[in-house]
C-alpha cells in the first residue's frame, strides 16, 4: 500500500514541486520574466504606450500586463510557485537534515567505513583510548563511542553541523522575504479591481469630487503614493497610480508644507532638496514638525514621508504687455500666476494665456571657451586634472507660457526676465515655437542705456508709423546730399526709395525686402541692389530713431559706435518680431516665488519581515559556504586502526584534513 | 612517512606572529591618530565607523597575510601624495611628484599601465612556461593594486580640496567604481593565486582587468569622466559607501570566475593543457570565487534595498538596476545549486560561469547605457 501512495498523482506533484530541477527551472524563468520590465519602461501614462506601439499591440500588451509586469497576475504566480517550491523543499529535506545534524553514525559498518573515499587501515595498536579522547576533545570534535561485539571500539566524531543549519536559515529566509514583499505589494488592490470594488479614476478632477470607489480608507494595509503640495498649502490624501488611472488614499493626518528649499553647488548641480513640513494627526490633533530631505524621510505612525520631487507651486507674476499690432499704445501691466491660465483680450480678439513653470535659476554651462584641436599635451593635462574650469552662468529667472486663440491654436513662448550679455551687448531674450516638439527660436531685443526695451519699442513704433516717413526721408536725403553720396537730381527719387524701403521693412522685415528682390530684380543685379537697400536702411535708421525721440519729447540718442550697434541690432530684432506670432509681447517684470514639493508617502508593514529574512539569508549562506561539515571515524581494533572521513564538500581541504588525522593517529599509536 | 606535528590545532590567536601584532598596532595607531585629528568633525556614526573599519582592517590583515604590507604601503604612497599638495589642488599640475606619480589621476594611469604590463608578462610566462615571468606578473599586479588603492585615497582627499561640501569617498560614479572594480578583482585574484599556488591563471584573469582598464582610459580621455563631481542629494547617504564596494566585490568575483571558467574550458579541450593548472583546480577556484561573489552580492543587494528604503520610498522598486541585480543573483543561485546539490562539475558549469559574466556585465554597464531608471549612476 506504501507503493500505492507513492504512485498517487498528489505525491508525484509534491515530488516535482519540491525537486531541485523544478526550483532551478523557476529561478531561470523568474530571471527571464524580470527582464521584460526592464526593457519596457513601466507605469508610463497609457497614451505614451499607445503612441509607441500602435493600437493593436497596445491592447495586446495591456492584456499581458506588460505595463506593470511586476504586479501582473502571471508574474506573481511565478513568485508564488517559488515560495511554494522552497517551502516544500524545506519540508522535504528538513527532517533528513535534522536527523543528520543529530546523528553521529556510530553504527557504521566496517564495510561502509572501508568504502569511504577517504579511508585507511593503519597497522598499529591503540590499547588505551584516553589520549585519543583527549586529542578529539582538544581539537573540537564532538563524538560518540560505540563498543562493537567484535571487541573493537568505534569513535564516530563530527564537526560543523551548523552547515545544515545554514540550509534552513537561507531557505526559510526566502519564504520570509517573499511573504514580507507580498504584504507590501498591491495584491489586495488588484483583487479589489478584479472584483470591481475598486475603480481607478482616469479623469483629472478636483480631489473632493472623486467617487468613493476610487478612494482607499486609512485602514489600507500598505500603499505607496505621491502628492504635490505648494508652500503654505496642505494635503490629507495621496495618489497611487493604478494602471491607466489613479486612486486616492486617505491619510490619517494632514501634511502642510511650510517651505521648500533647493540648494545648488557652485557648478549648478543640485545639492539639497528639503521640505519643512507640519504633520497634524486627524484623530489626536498631535502635531509633528520636521524637515524631510532626500535620504532622510519622516515616519509618522507607520507612514513614511519622503522628499520625492519639486516644482512651481503657482507663483504670482507681474508682466508688462506691449501691444505689437498697435505700437503707439503704451504698455499695460498685467498680473498672472505661473502654472495657471487666464483670459487675455488683445485688439478685440480673445485668447487664453496659459502660464507654465517659473524657473528662478537657469544655470547654463557656456562650455570651456573655444575648443582648439587638442594636442597630446592638452589631453594628458586634461586626463591629469580632476577639476576642469567651466564657464557657468546664471541666466536668471524665466517663464514659459502658451497663447491659445479661439480656434485652440497655441504658440509657446519662453521669456527671460533679465537682459543677457551676449558678445558685448545686452539683450532681452525671448523664445517662441509652434510645436512642443520643436526647439525654441530665440529673438534678441537690444536693451537701452537704462537696460529697458523702451527705446527699442519706440524705434519700432516709428517704423510702424507711415505718417513720419516724410520727415525721416527728408533727413536721410539731406545727409546723403551732404556726404554727396547722391546728386541733387536724384533727390526726390532717393527720398521715395527711402520711404518705400521703410514701409517694406515695417511690413515684413528683411524677408519682405528679399522677397521683392527675388520677384522683381533680375538675378545678376540682386546682389548690388540688396547692398544699396541695406545701406539706405542702415543710414535711415538713425533718423528713424531721432524722429521717434523727438515725437516722444525725449532728448536725442548719443551718437557713437555702441549706440549705432544698438540700432542695427534693433533692425534685426524688429525684423525677427514678424515671426513672433503674438499680438502682445509679455515682458516678465517681477514675481513672488511659490514652490511646490512632491512628497511620496508609503506604508510598508512587510519591511521588517523582509529585513529579518535578509539577515537570515546572509547568515545562512555564510554557514552553508564556510562551515564544512566533516565526519571522522576511528575504529580501534586488534592490531589495526581504521581512520575514515567524509565531508559534504569533496575538495582538497578534505584530503588535507584526512592526511592530518591519519598522521595524528599514527603518532598517538606510537605514544608520542 | 609522516613528520611529527603538534597534535593539537592551535587556536588562531596563538598562531599569530610578531608581524600580525605589529600590523595591528600600526592600524590601530593610525586610526587613533586620525581620530585625534578629526574627531570634532565626526558624529557618533562616523566615529563608530572609524573604529569598525580599523578592526575590520586588522582582521583582514590577520586573515590574509599579504594585506599586512599591501595596505600600509598603499596608505604610505597616498600620504606622500596628500602631503605634497600642501592643501592646494593646483600643485597637482606643478609639483613634480604629484604631476608624474602621486596625484590621483597619475597614480591611476600608473595602475593602468602596470595592469597592461602584468597581462603581457603573465602571458609570456604562460607561453614560455617560465615561473620567473609569472612571478613577475603577480609582482606587477601587486604594484598596480598599490597604485590604484593609493590613487583612490588621494582622489578622496582631492575631492575635499575642490570644496569642503564637495568632498566624498570615491565610489560615486561609473569612473570611480571602474577603478575600484579592477582593484578588487586584482586583489581577489592575488589572494587565490597564493592560496592555490597557481600563477598561470593570472594570464586569463588579467584579461578581464585589462578590458576594464581599456574602458577607464577611453572614459577619461574621451569623456573626461574622471572629473570629480559633487554628490547629488540621492547619493548623499551612508548606504552608498558600503553598498557600492560590496557590489564590486561581487562583480569582481564573478568576473574572475568567468575567466577561470575560460581557462578550464581550454584545458578540458586540451588547449594549453600542459601549461595551465589541472581542470579540477581551476574548477575549485571558480567555485570559491562564485561563492564569495554570491555572498557579497547578496549583502550588497540587501544594503541597496535598505538604501532605497531611505532614498526612494521603498526597499524594492523594480528599478532596472535592482531588477538586473536580482537576475544576476538568481543566476548564480541556480549555478550553486547545480554544483553543490546536483554535484555537477567541469564543462557545463564553466560555460555557465562564462555566460554569467555576460549577465553581470549587462547589470553593471548595460543597464546604465541602455535602460533608464532611478539609479543616478551616470550613463555613458
Ligand atoms: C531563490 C531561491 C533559492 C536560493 C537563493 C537558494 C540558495 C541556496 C544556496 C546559496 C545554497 C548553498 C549551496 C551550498 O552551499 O550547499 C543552497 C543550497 C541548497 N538549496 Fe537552495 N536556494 C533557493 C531555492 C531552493 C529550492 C526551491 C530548493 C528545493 C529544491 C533548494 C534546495 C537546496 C538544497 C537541497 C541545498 C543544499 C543544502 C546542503 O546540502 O547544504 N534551494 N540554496
Amino acid at each position: 500500500m506504501k507503493n500505492q501512495s507513492r504512485q498517487s498523482t498528489a505525491y508525484r506533484l509534491y515530488e516535482l514541486f519540491s525537486s531541485m530541477r523544478f526550483a532551478i527551472g523557476l529561478l531561470t524563468i523568474l530571471a527571464i520574466a524580470s527582464v521584460i520590465g526592464t526593457v519596457l519602461k513601466q507605469n508610463e501614462p497609457y497614451p505614451n504606450y499607445a503612441f509607441e506601439f500602435g493600437q493593436y499591440w497596445f491592447t495586446a500588451f495591456e492584456k499581458l500586463g506588460l505595463y506593470d509586469v511586476y504586479h501582473s497576475a502571471w508574474f506573481l504566480t511565478i513568485l508564488a510557485f517559488l515560495v511554494m517550491s522552497t517551502t516544500l523543499c524545506i519540508i522535504r529535506n528538513g527532517p533528513g537534515f535534522l536527523k543528520e545534524m543529530k546523528s553521529f553514525r556510530e553504527k557504521a559498518s566496517d564495510n561502509s567505513l572501508a568504502a569511504m573515499s577517504h579511508s585507511e587501515a593503519i597497522e598499529a595498536e591503540l590499547a588505551d583510548p584516553a589520549p585519543l579522547r583527549d586529542y578529539l576533545r582538544r581539537n573540537g570534535w564532538r563524538w560518540r563511542e560505540h563498543q562493537r561485539e567484535d571487541g573493537s571500539l568505534l569513535f564516530a566524531a563530527k564537526k560543523g553541523s551548523a552547515n545544515k543549519l545554514g540550509y534552513f536559515f537561507a531557505h526559510i529566509a526566502l519564504v520570509v522575504i517573499c511573504i514580507g514583499g507580498l504584504m507590501d505589494g498591491n495584491l489586495p488592490l488588484k483583487l479589489g479591481e478584479l472584483a470591481g470594488s475598486v475603480v481607478p479614476e482616469t479623469r483629472d478632477i478636483p480631489q473632493s469630487q472623486i467617487p468613493a470607489h476610487s478612494r482607499l480608507s486609512t485602514s489600507n494595509l500598505s500603499f505607496r503614493g505621491n502628492v504635490t503640495i505648494a508652500e503654505g498649502k496642505s494635503a490629507d490624501v495621496t495618489f497611487l497610480n493604478a494602471g491607466n488611472g489613479y486612486l486616492v488614499q486617505d491619510l490619517p493626518f494632514i501634511v502642510s508644507l511650510k517651505k521648500f528649499y533647493v540648494d545648488y553647488y557652485s557648478n549648478g548641480m543640485p545639492k539639497l532638496f528639503a521640505s519643512d513640513i507640519v504633520v497634524t494627526d486627524k484623530a489626536t490633533g498631535k502635531v509633528t514638525e520636521a524637515q524631510v530631505k532626500v535620504n532622510h524621510p519622516l515616519i509618522v505612525d507607520g507612514v513614511a514621508i519622503y522628499q520625492a520631487s519639486f516644482g512651481d507651486g503657482g507663483s504670482p507674476l507681474t508682466l508688462k504687455a506691449w501691444n505689437l499690432d498697435s505700437p503707439q499704445m503704451a504698455p499695460v501691466d498685467i498680473k498672472g500666476v505661473s502654472t495657471a491660465s487666464q483670459p487675455l483680450k488683445a485688439n478685440g480678439k480673445d485668447y487664453t494665456l496659459e502660464f507654465g513653470d517659473l524657473r528662478v535659476f537657469n544655470v547654463e554651462n557656456m562650455g570651456t571657451g573655444p575648443q582648439a584641436e587638442k594636442t597630446l599635451q592638452d589631453r594628458m593635462k586634461d586626463a591629469r586634472e580632476v577639476k576642469h574650469e567651466k564657464q557657468l552662468r546664471n541666466l536668471g529667472p524665466s517663464i514659459t507660457f502658451k497663447l491659445r486663440d479661439r480656434q485652440g491654436q497655441a504658440v509657446e513662448f519662453h521669456h527671460y526676465m533679465a537682459p543677457i550679455q551676449q558678445d558685448g551687448a545686452s539683450y532681452l531674450v525671448a523664445g517662441v515655437r509652434n510645436k512642443v516638439s520643436d526647439p525654441f527660436q530665440y529673438l534678441r531685443i537690444p536693451v537701452d542705456d537704462e537696460l529697458s526695451i523702451n527705446r527699442f519699442m519706440r524705434l519700432r513704433q516709428a517704423f510702424m508709423t507711415p505718417a513720419w516717413y516724410d520727415e525721416i526721408a527728408r533727413r536721410t536725403t539731406e545727409k546723403a546730399m551732404k556726404g554727396s553720396a547722391i546728386s541733387p537730381a536724384m533727390q526726390r527719387q532717393f527720398g521715395d526709395s527711402v520711404k518705400w524701403i521703410l514701409q517694406r521693412f515695417a511690413e515684413g522685415g528683411f524677408v519682405a525686402l528679399e522677397q521683392f528682390l527675388d520677384d522683381r530684380v533680375p538675378q545678376d543685379k540682386r546682389q548690388a541692389v540688396a547692398q544699396t537697400y541695406v545701406k539706405i536702411l542702415q543710414g535711415a535708421v538713425v533718423d528713424v530713431m531721432a524722429v521717434a525721440d523727438e515725437k516722444a519729447g525725449l532728448k536725442p540718442m548719443v551718437q557713437d559706435g555702441q549706440h549705432y550697434r544698438f540700432l542695427l541690432d534693433s533692425l534685426v530684432g524688429i525684423s525677427a518680431l514678424h515671426d513672433y506670432k503674438a499680438p502682445v509681447f509679455l515682458q516678465l517684470q517681477g514675481f513672488d516665488q511659490v514652490q511646490a514639493s512632491g512628497l511620496q508617502l508609503t506604508r510598508s508593514p512587510g519591511k521588517n519581515l523582509v529585513y529579518l529574512g535578509s539577515l537570515m539569508l546572509v547568515f545562512g549562506i555564510i554557514l552553508m559556504f564556510y562551515v564544512r561539515e566533516v565526519r571522522l571515524w576511528i575504529r580501534l581494533g586488534a592490531g589495526s586502526v581504521r581512520v575514515a572521513m567524509t565531508s559534504n564538500r569533496h575538495n582538497r581541504d578534505l584530503d588535507r584534513d584526512f592526511q592530518r588525522q591519519t598522521d595524528a593517529v599514527k603518532q598517538l599509536a606510537r605514544g608520542e | 612517512m609522516e613528520l611529527a606535528q603538534p597534535l593539537i590545532e592551535q587556536p588562531f590567536y596563538k598562531r599569530l606572529q610578531l608581524g600580525d601584532w605589529a600590523y595591528a598596532v600600526l592600524v590601530l595607531a593610525a586610526a587613533a591618530y586620525s581620530w585625534s585629528l578629526y574627531n570634532h568633525y565626526m558624529d557618533g556614526y562616523e566615529q563608530a565607523i572609524l573604529a569598525g573599519s580599523a578592526i575590520g582592517l586588522v582582521a583582514l590583515g590577520w586573515f590574509w597575510k599579504s594585506w599586512r604590507w599591501f595596505f600600509p604601503l598603499a596608505g604610505a604612497v597616498a600620504l606622500l601624495g596628500i602631503n605634497a599638495y600642501h592643501g592646494e589642488l593646483a600643485r597637482g599640475q606643478t609639483a613634480f611628484w604629484l604631476k608624474y606619480a602621486l596625484s590621483s589621476q597619475s597614480a591611476i594611469m600608473w595602475m593602468c599601465t602596470l595592469f597592461f604590463l602584468a597581462t603581457g608578462v603573465y602571458w609570456a610566462g604562460l607561453i614560455a612556461r617560465s615561473g620567473l615571468l609569472t612571478r613577475m606578473g603577480s609582482g606587477l599586479t601587486w604594484a598596480a593594486a598599490v597604485m590604484g588603492a593609493a590613487g583612490l585615497f588621494v582622489r578622496w582627499y582631492e575631492s575635499y580640496l575642490i570644496g569642503a561640501d564637495i568632498g566624498h569617498v570615491p565610489v560615486s560614479n561609473l569612473y570611480e567604481v571602474f577603478v575600484l572594480f579592477t582593484l578588487i578583482t586584482a586583489l581577489m585574484y592575488l589572494y587565490y593565486e597564493a592560496k592555490f599556488a597557481v600563477r598561470q591563471a593570472g594570464a586569463f584573469v588579467l584579461l578581464v582587468i585589462s578590458a576594464a582598464v581599456g574602458f577607464i582610459l577611453w572614459y577619461s580621455f574621451d569623456r573626461q569622466a574622471h572629473e570629480i563631481q559633487p554628490l547629488i542629494p540621492a547619493l548623499q547617504s551612508w548606504w552608498m559607501k558600503i553598498h557600492v564596494p560590496a557590489n564590486f566585490i561581487g562583480y569582481g568575483a564573478f568576473a574572475m570566475s568567468a575567466m577561470l571558467g575560460v581557462a578550464e574550458l581550454l584545458v578540458i579541450k586540451g588547449k594549453l593543457k600542459d601549461r595551465l593548472p589541472a581542470a579540477d583546480v581551476l574548477d575549485e577556484m571558480m567555485y570559491k570565487a562564485i561563492a564569495v561573489g554570491f555572498l557579497f552580492f547578496t549583502i550588497a543587494t540587501i544594503l541597496g534595498a535598505m538604501w532605497a528604503a531611505d532614498a526612494w520610498g521603498g526597499y524594492w522598486s523594480w528599478d532596472p538596476k535592482e531588477t538586473w541585480a536580482l537576475i544576476v543573483w538568481l543566476n548564480y543561485a541556480a549555478w550553486l545549486h547545480i554544483r553543490l546539490v546536483k554535484g555537477w562539475r567541469g564543462e557545463p558549469l564553466a560555460w555557465w560561469a562564462v555566460i554569467g559574466l555576460l549577465v553581470t556585465t549587462f547589470a553593471f554597464l548595460g543597464v546604465n547605457m541602455f535602460l533608464t531608471g532611478l539609479h543616478s549612476y551616470g550613463g555613458l
